[in-house]
């Protein structure tokens, strides 16, 4: 039987990390793989160096917070230029204490993805080597693309909206 | 008493002394609001610390409020020298979402407006990198024609920097007879522009000792950063979304990817001003086969319907209401899609939970990524030679920041 190249890279990550791995779909063809948070790291750098998945490409790091699940996800995109094949990998934190470890030493690039997940989600990435705010300014107390905080300040009288479903 | 004469202005090592030079944030030569502090050795840079943020808008906040017509122009301000490309990134990626089948005729004309906008963004990059050497003229020159790519938005969607251009599911009208010219006199006349600017800088003795080996960055490392775009190219890898995941019809067209070899200054001057000539190919070619059609999809959710409609008939006015307040629901669904934008990979990960606006939007900002590179580029060098790496890098401060 021939494997597709997605199964290919299931069956490597399976080889073994088969207890991490958590949900597997391909949502719009984009493989995307939930798994547990405490191997990520050693995950991406084995996805990395893996000649059979050789995802070598960083494409993106972003933070999306569920609040009924009172949890953040750390989503991770990978890309293998050679084949032309990407991975999405999920990880699911509790949002009191977001904590994971950085992927600085695999990726170069992520110093800033990361940041900037610091920055609006307060996912703490262990060993990061300049975990500090990058957009927003340094005194900043909130972590602001999380859903408790509204875009608009809400003790305001002066505007109804509720004409407009908003 | 005798000195050595290899010690004169030297200070012994262990005395050695530092000064730092605050390089903006609003410094004419930066072209934007960029602030690196620099730990300087003389002329050399020995660190440097950038501090980015000074135009930040929230835009991924303020998209999970907007409906998603209503996101595009938050789009335009992210690289705002080819706002279109982003704007068309973006509603194609909402098309993405819905499923949407868009009309040949629609790829092609997006892929002639994505082109022009490319064309515009690499000329300013390149223009300012020629202002950054001490060759005004050049530049001058170029704004001509950027200007006249300015008009053919007009003419098409009324806008000029910030275009908003199209809609979901293609373009609110056809291009007019009068576009049409406009892009006909460009295509005629930015060729002779372009080759005489070439001309004055390709194998100009001072730009080259200006340019080349400044700046360099090799394939491996900007791998290593995500580099995308012209960028990543200069340095000898062939990668562009363009060819790698084609959109729009993009598999129709002949065009060949430039790459460079140093990932210098001079490399990436001269892959831009190859994406050009080959951009020029592909608006050439998009324009002879471009087939007749609707301008627009079927997606009377999304697609604003004609005035004469909204009042004669009763389905129209409903769906004119609804995509005015923005009451359209759109189906669940986490969707990544990218486009090949003046500067690199512009991505959108979007997620649906079926709502009104997005539960979340993350936009993949080449320039952001990148830039993180800088300090590294450009260890060792000298300040005018930062300038011209940071110039040539070309950073967008609205993409830089969001």
């Amino acid at each position: 039987m021939e494997f597709s190249a997605e199964d290919k890279v299931i069956n490597t990550l399976k080889e073994k990390y088969e207890g991490d791995v958590l949900h597997i779909e391909s949502p719009y063809n984009f493989l995307t793989i939930t798994l547990k948070k405490e191997r990520i790291v050693e995950i991406i750098k084995y996805l990395y160096s893996h000649p059979e998945t050789g995802f070598k490409y960083l494409t993106s790091i972003g933070g999306v917070h569920y609040p009924e699940l009172n949890q953040i996800a750390v989503v991770y995109q990978l890309h293998n230029l050679i084949a032309n094949l990407r991975v999405r990998l999920k990880i699911y934190l509790p949002v009191e204490n977001p904590v994971t470890e950085t992927i600085t030493s695999i990726f170069a690039g992520a110093n800033w993805m990361e940041r900037e997940t610091y920055d609006f989600y307060g996912v703490n990435f262990i060993g990061h080597p300049n975990l500090k705010r990058i957009l927003n300014v340094d005194d900043m107390i909130i972590f602001p693309m999380r859903k408790e905080y509204p875009l608009e300040d809400q003790t305001r009288e002066d505007k109804n909206d509720s004409m407009f479903g908003r | 008493m005798d000195m050595d004469e290899s010690l004169i202005g030297q200070a012994p090592p262990e005395e050695k002394q530092y000064s730092y030079l605050n390089l903006g944030p609003t410094h004419p030569a930066t072209h934007g609001i960029f602030q690196n502090v620099l730990k300087m050795d003389g002329e050399i840079i020995v660190e440097a610390e950038p501090t980015i943020g000074y135009i930040h808008r929230a835009f991924e906040k303020l998209a999970e409020r907007r409906p998603y017509a209503q996101i595009t122009p938050l789009t335009d301000r992210l690289n705002y020298c080819s706002a279109p490309i982003n704007n068309i990134g973006w509603h194609m990626t909402v098309e993405k979402l819905l499923g949407t089948e868009i009309p040949k005729r629609v790829q092609y004309l997006r892929v002639i407006i994505m082109e022009l906008a490319r064309i515009t963004d690499h000329l300013i990059c390149n223009a300012v990198i020629g202002v950054d050497t001490g060759a005004l003229t050049g530049f001058v020159y170029l704004f001509q024609q950027r200007e006249l790519v300015y008009e053919i938005y007009e003419e098409i969607c009324g806008a000029r920097l910030t275009t908003n251009i199209g809609r979901i599911g293609g373009f609110e009208r056809d291009f007019s007879p009068k576009a049409w010219a406009k892009i006909h006199q460009f295509l005629k006349e930015f060729p002779v522009i372009l080759k005489e600017f070439e001309n004055l800088l390709k194998r100009n003795r001072i730009f080259m000792d200006r340019t080349i080996g400044v700046g360099g960055i090799s394939d491996e490392r900007a791998l290593n950063y995500s580099f995308s775009g012209p960028n990543l190219r200069a340095a000898g890898v062939d990668y562009d979304v363009r060819v790698a995941a084609p959109y729009s019809s993009y598999e129709d067209f002949d065009f060949i990817i430039p790459i460079g070899s140093n990932g210098d200054v001079y490399d990436r001057f001269m892959v831009r001003q190859e994406e050009m000539w080959q951009s020029l190919r592909i608006i050439k070619q998009a324009i002879d086969k471009l087939p007749d059609g609707p301008f627009h999809a079927k997606v009377p959710e999304f697609y604003l319907p004609p005035k004469e409609e909204v009042y004669n008939n009763m389905e129209a006015l409903i769906y004119h209401f609804k995509i005015v307040m923005g009451e359209t629901d759109i189906p669940k669904g986490e969707v990544y899609h990218c486009v090949e934008g003046g500067n690199g990979e512009l991505g959108f990960y979007l997620i649906s939970d079926g709502g009104r606006t997005p539960f979340r939007l993350q936009f993949r900002r080449p320039c952001f990524i990148y830039y993180q590179a800088y300090p590294e580029m450009i260890k060792g060098s000298m300040l005018s030679d930062a300038i011209l790496t940071m110039s040539s890098m070309n950073v967008i401060a609205g993409e830089l920041d969001a």
